[in-house]
């Protein structure tokens, strides 16, 4: 059984769930803190996060640069709305490829679930136009990741 | 290439509760512009206009039957979206699989730091 799930819901958003096995104030900070997340939020094998920009309070700034090591590379921007230390927070994001993508809202809550924590990320794009774009963008991905992965079992 | 699957219009198309309908109507078997209709208090060229853009974007066919023009669904179509989907899934969970270790070695530095 997968630990994640992805699904659409009415016409703009996205949701996604996952379990960990560490308390919410691990997942949180792991969420938050740009020295931990530039050690997992990296994409398919082989990327980097070489800047990871975080100001964790409402209006405080994002900017997460990503690069392949051979001169690929893109960058989100965006901006913190309200945190509540632990259990939710709420962003605003955009990716630049190079041109910025149109905003999408951010809710994610970290609520207990046993001695782990029950993630959900809650998306809000402006149009369903965008949202098959964000889906389209994000699976092909996914795609280059499964490649990898393939070329590794060859 | 005719019913190519088109991602951006497939998931566009999918973003209608109308149209989302209709494929899970069709899911059930083949039915033609009337029968679709019916449960939808919809005029025709209504229901005729949803079912166009199912078909740009690769999510029907229409089969000839004498003056019927019964829709199915394009069943490769639907299995490959299903498809992407799960790509998706696999990109997100190479991140959060990486999280799992990297939470796993928070928690046992603050178990060490604890006993010192």
């Amino acid at each position: 059984m997968s630990k994640l799930t992805l699904t659409t819901e009415g016409d703009l958003h996205v949701i996604v769930t996952r379990r960990f096995a560490a308390p919410p104030e691990a997942v949180y900070r792991a969420h938050t803190e740009p020295e931990i997340i530039q050690k997992w939020m990296l994409g398919p094998e082989g990327w980097t996060m070489p800047v990871c920009i975080n100001e964790a309070r409402p209006g405080g700034k994002m900017r997460y640069e990503w690069t392949n090591g051979n001169g690929q590379g893109f960058y989100l921007t965006g901006e913190f709305v309200e945190l509540e230390p632990y259990s939710r927070m709420v962003h605003v994001e955009r990716m630049h490829l190079p041109d910025p993508t149109p905003d999408n809202r951010v809710e994610t809550r970290f609520e207990p679930d046993g001695t782990g924590t029950r993630m959900t990320m809650r998306m809000t794009l402006p149009d369903a136009q965008t949202r098959a774009a964000m889906l389209a963008t994000g699976m092909e991905g996914g795609m280059e990741d499964s490649y990898a992965r393939l070329e590794g079992l060859i | 290439m005719e019913n190519a699957l088109n991602l951006d219009a497939a998931f566009s198309a999918l973003a209608d509760p109308t149209r989302r309908a209709i494929l899970a109507r069709l899911a059930t078997g083949e039915a033609t512009v009337t029968e679709l209709a019916e449960p939808f208090d919809m005029t025709q060229p209504a229901i005729s206009q949803h079912l166009k853009v199912l078909e740009d974007a690769g999510l029907i066919t229409r089969r000839i039957d004498g003056a019927r023009r019964p829709r199915r669904l394009a069943k490769p179509v639907i299995f490959a979206l299903d498809q992407w989907l799960e790509m998706l899934r696999q990109a997100l969970e190479t991140n959060y699989d990486r999280l799992d270790n990297v939470l796993a070695r928070m928690e046992l530095k603050r178990k060490r730091g604890e006993k010192r």
